[in-house]
């Protein structure tokens, strides 16, 4: 442990070894402490006479101005939703575009096909690798393309409105009927989705369309996809 | 009158001397040394001799730094000096920028560009900081000052395109438009009264040396841009914003291919980009003037490895808006950054990004370890692991900013003993009193070796679980430093006793949520006229006590705000300064004013 050197002229110094207080005076040294810091706070905490939990407990507290010292414009800046979790493979709101042309570094095989939407001039692109079924595509799709709508309603585009997010449309695109899932394969013809096992359709499909359910009267409207 | 350049020592003819007494030779001769101090420390050092050492001062000095704006009123500082080219000012204090002042709290430039404009017709640079500037602000600038060259606002607020519009088009000769963390004042939901200011410079060749607006958030005219870049032959710092996309950055940077910094925008592709349209050729690989690096706003990671060439160069690299890349790949760019003085990175960089940044940056100077969001879902992404790995790799580390959920004094230790060059240490443990995360003991002994240690300190700032001997450390050993931040730590007054006695150098004290009162407070009474501010938020303070203070000290103004419905003793905020101006009268209602 860390001694205190008695001698301490600044000139002299060359290792300077530091000592917590006499053994055993520290536990109750830190219980008193705390009380008096805690006396009064608004963030009221249980008592913690027990430092050695983890940290977790401690920090559940109410929300407190200004801390963490983050400036509020680089929350704003960084784009896309508020909520960014730190590795790429979570990320699911706003995928990102990846090319056959540019070489990929590290993500593995990638499968990205175009998605276009019906009233929606802008398209996306979607990695179906991604994904290993039918659902998580069509609920991706919808996240997707819900900010998306939503904006177009509001005359603007610019795509990267978090604020949006906040007042989505209510219910799911597709899951309630209104809209279908249409694909192209590889030998040109128009399929709906759901129609064939999933590992066919990801090694078939070229490009994906949501189209309004009443503009394919061939279809069933709000036919299941698995 | 002449427009004389004072910078440049007049030239006295030997007849001029001959002929003149010698008190006047001597102030001729002074006036020509004086010319040669630039530094304002020593500037001010040199007033203080004598009035004529003043007097000549006050005729020679060309930069003015006012660290408040509200120490000094602008009719005195152009009363005393008459021949300003630069001038910098401050005005908020630092934790505004996290929301803790009401939005209407003050610092207006206007006061002081009425002034500047009839006294310093030839003014050529301003620098602001955390002020408020509106566009009839920027509008009346580029009226009034017809040699000026540089405007650089960092942190400021109120203006917004149409302002910038104005500088455009009426600063002919201007070199510099840096815009930093500024908030320009834009509707964001439709971008309504936004002004094309790109296209508002003049024709024909500028003269724009830096060009830095990444944080005005507005769409951009492209076409201009690209236009102005190719017409501004010494443009050597370009920092576009987020509307710039990869494609149109190439093109810049083709036309561009001396830039020495860049800020790359969104580093992204528009959203309706098709397939056949992604060829891009990377120009960083045949750059060979880059050493400044940043942007990567909305990155998309695909395109990382282009800036790989480069790296090798790069001194300077901000990469702490890259979020949504992950170690792995922040790992394969620091590797390549030998060169490497400054690292600004998210903590996704993760402990192992640390030691390769350690492997890697031999020469580092400064690190800064930001935190981007309250909750990643992560623990802990960044620790004592880390920086320890940081301390034994980057030995000349100078200064060191580390946002983290836990740490240990061991590592802090370890930092203070292989970085003694260390001048800043800033470590912001997130969770709020938390102790050492091995051990379980108070901070204390790690904050004690940095200041023990590290002889050239001069600015700390520290959180985490500290009690007084932590504060009994700073007191005893930091003589140097001039800004001490203090977060959720401390015991009893005797820690702020001891810091406020013993830091001789202490300009800048800023404390929240502390338990010291009036006690501590009035053991600075000594020391508060050497200091430039002291804020105390959420401590203990009472009313009674700062109205004493400032009845007893009559150049010190004591601003308080307590918003409690009922009223309490206790103050939430005391911003305290030395003035040398009446108390002033544009604070919002919240914000009492005892002087």
């Amino acid at each position: 442990m860390w001694q205190r050197s008695h001698k301490c002229s600044l000139e002299e110094e060359k290792k300077l070894e530091l000592r917590l207080g006499p053994p055993g005076e520290e536990d109750s040294y830190n219980e008193k402490s705390m009380k008096n810091v805690k006396k009064e706070r608004d963030e009221s905490q249980p008592s913690c006479t027990n430092l050695t939990n983890k940290s977790q407990k401690r920090n559940a507290t109410s929300p407190v101005v200004g801390w963490p010292p983050i400036r509020s414009c680089r929350k704003n800046i960084a784009s896309g939703s508020s909520s960014k979790p730190l590795t790429e493979s979570q990320h699911v709101g706003q995928e990102k575009v990846a090319t056959s042309n540019k070489p990929i570094s590290n993500s593995g095989k990638d499968l990205f096909v175009k998605i276009n939407m019906d009233g929606v001039p802008i398209g996306r692109k979607v990695d179906i690798n991604a994904y290993d079924s039918y659902e998580k595509l069509s609920s991706a799709v919808d996240d997707l393309f819900r900010g998306l709508l939503e904006a177009e309603i509001n005359l603007s585009d610019n795509n990267k409105q978090e604020e949006d997010k906040g007042i989505m449309m209510k219910g799911s695109l597709i899951g309630s009927g209104e809209y279908t899932l249409v694909y192209e394969d590889n030998e040109g013809d128009k399929m709906l989705v759901g129609d064939v096992p999933w590992h066919m359709f990801v090694s078939t499909v070229k490009r994906v369309r949501v189209s309004k359910s009443s503009d394919l009267p061939a279809f069933n409207p709000g036919s299941k996809k698995d | 009158m002449k427009n004389r350049n004072a910078t440049k020592p007049r030239n006295y003819p030997l007849s001029e001397l001959q002929s003149h007494n010698p008190d006047h030779v001597l102030e001729i001769v002074l006036e020509t040394v004086l010319q040669f101090l630039t530094s304002r420390r020593d500037r001010n050092a040199a007033s203080l001799v004598c009035k004529s050492w003043w007097r000549t001062d006050a005729l020679t000095r060309s930069e003015l730094f006012i660290s408040n704006c509200y120490a000094i009123s602008p009719r005195r500082v152009v009363s005393r000096f008459s021949r300003i080219l630069s001038v910098t000012i401050k005005g908020k204090p630092r934790l505004a920028d996290f929301d803790m002042l009401p939005a209407d709290w003050g610092a207006h430039f206007s006061q002081w560009l009425t002034a500047f404009s009839t006294a310093y017709p030839w003014l050529e640079k301003v620098h602001l900081k955390r002020m408020s500037v509106t566009d009839d602000d920027l509008s009346l600038l580029g009226d009034s000052f017809a040699a000026f060259k540089e405007l650089v606002l960092v942190s400021c607020e109120g203006f917004g395109t149409p302002g910038l519009a104005a500088v455009a088009t009426k600063c002919r000769l201007l070199r510099v438009l840096d815009l930093e963390e500024s908030l320009v004042d834009i509707n964001v939901s439709d971008y309504s009264g936004i002004v094309d200011w790109i296209s508002c410079f003049p024709e024909g060749e500028t003269h724009l040396e830096s060009l830095v607006f990444d944080s005005v958030f507005s769409p951009i005219n492209l076409e201009a841009l690209e236009k102005l870049v190719a017409r501004s032959p010494s443009l050597k710092r370009l920092r576009v914003n987020g509307h710039v996309k990869i494609f149109h950055l190439y093109r810049l940077m083709h036309i561009a291919p001396h830039l020495t910094d860049l800020g790359t925008g969104s580093f992204d592709v528009p959203e309706d980009t098709e397939d056949d349209e992604l060829v891009f050729e990377s120009p960083f690989a045949a750059s060979k003037s880059l050493v400044c690096l940043s942007g990567f706003r909305d990155i998309l990671p695909e395109y990382l490895p282009d800036i790989y060439p480069v790296c090798g160069n790069l001194t300077f690299l901000d990469f702490q808006y890259a979020d949504i890349i992950d170690t792995d790949q922040i790992k394969s760019v620091v590797s390549r950054c030998h060169k490497l003085q400054t690292l600004w990175v998210r903590d996704a960089i993760f402990d192992e990004g640390l030691q390769v940044v350690a492997q890697t940056c031999k020469d580092l100077r400064e690190l800064r370890v930001y935190h981007l969001h309250a909750s990643d879902g992560v623990e802990a992404p960044v620790s004592e692991v880390g920086l320890e790995a940081i301390s034994r790799g980057c030995r000349k580390l100078q200064y060191i900013m580390f946002f983290c959920q836990r740490m240990t004094n061991a590592a802090v230790v370890a930092l203070s003993r292989n970085c003694p060059n260390l001048v800043v240490f800033r470590l912001c443990i997130i969770g709020r009193y938390m102790p050492d995360a091995l051990t379980q003991p108070p901070m204390d002994e790690g904050v004690g070796a940095i200041v023990m240690n590290c002889k050239k300190l001069t600015r700390l700032d520290v959180s985490g679980f500290l009690t007084d001997r932590a504060f009994s450390y700073i007191g005893k050993y930091g003589k140097l430093i001039r800004t001490l931040s203090v977060n959720f730590a401390g015991d009893t007054d005797l820690g702020l006793k001891n810091v406020l006695q013993g830091c001789t150098n202490l300009q800048k004290l800023e404390i929240r949520d502390g338990p010291f009162g009036d006690g501590a407070l009035c053991c600075g009474l000594q020391h508060f006229y050497n200091m430039r501010f002291l804020w105390m938020s959420s401590c203990k303070v009472t009313r009674q006590a700062c109205q004493a203070i400032a009845q007893t000290l009559p150049h010190l103004v004591l601003e308080v705000i307590n918003t409690a419905q009922d009223p309490v003793d206790d103050v939430e905020l005391l911003y305290m300064y030395r003035s040398l101006d009446k108390p002033r009268d544009d604070a919002p209602k919240l914000v009492t004013v005892l002087h």
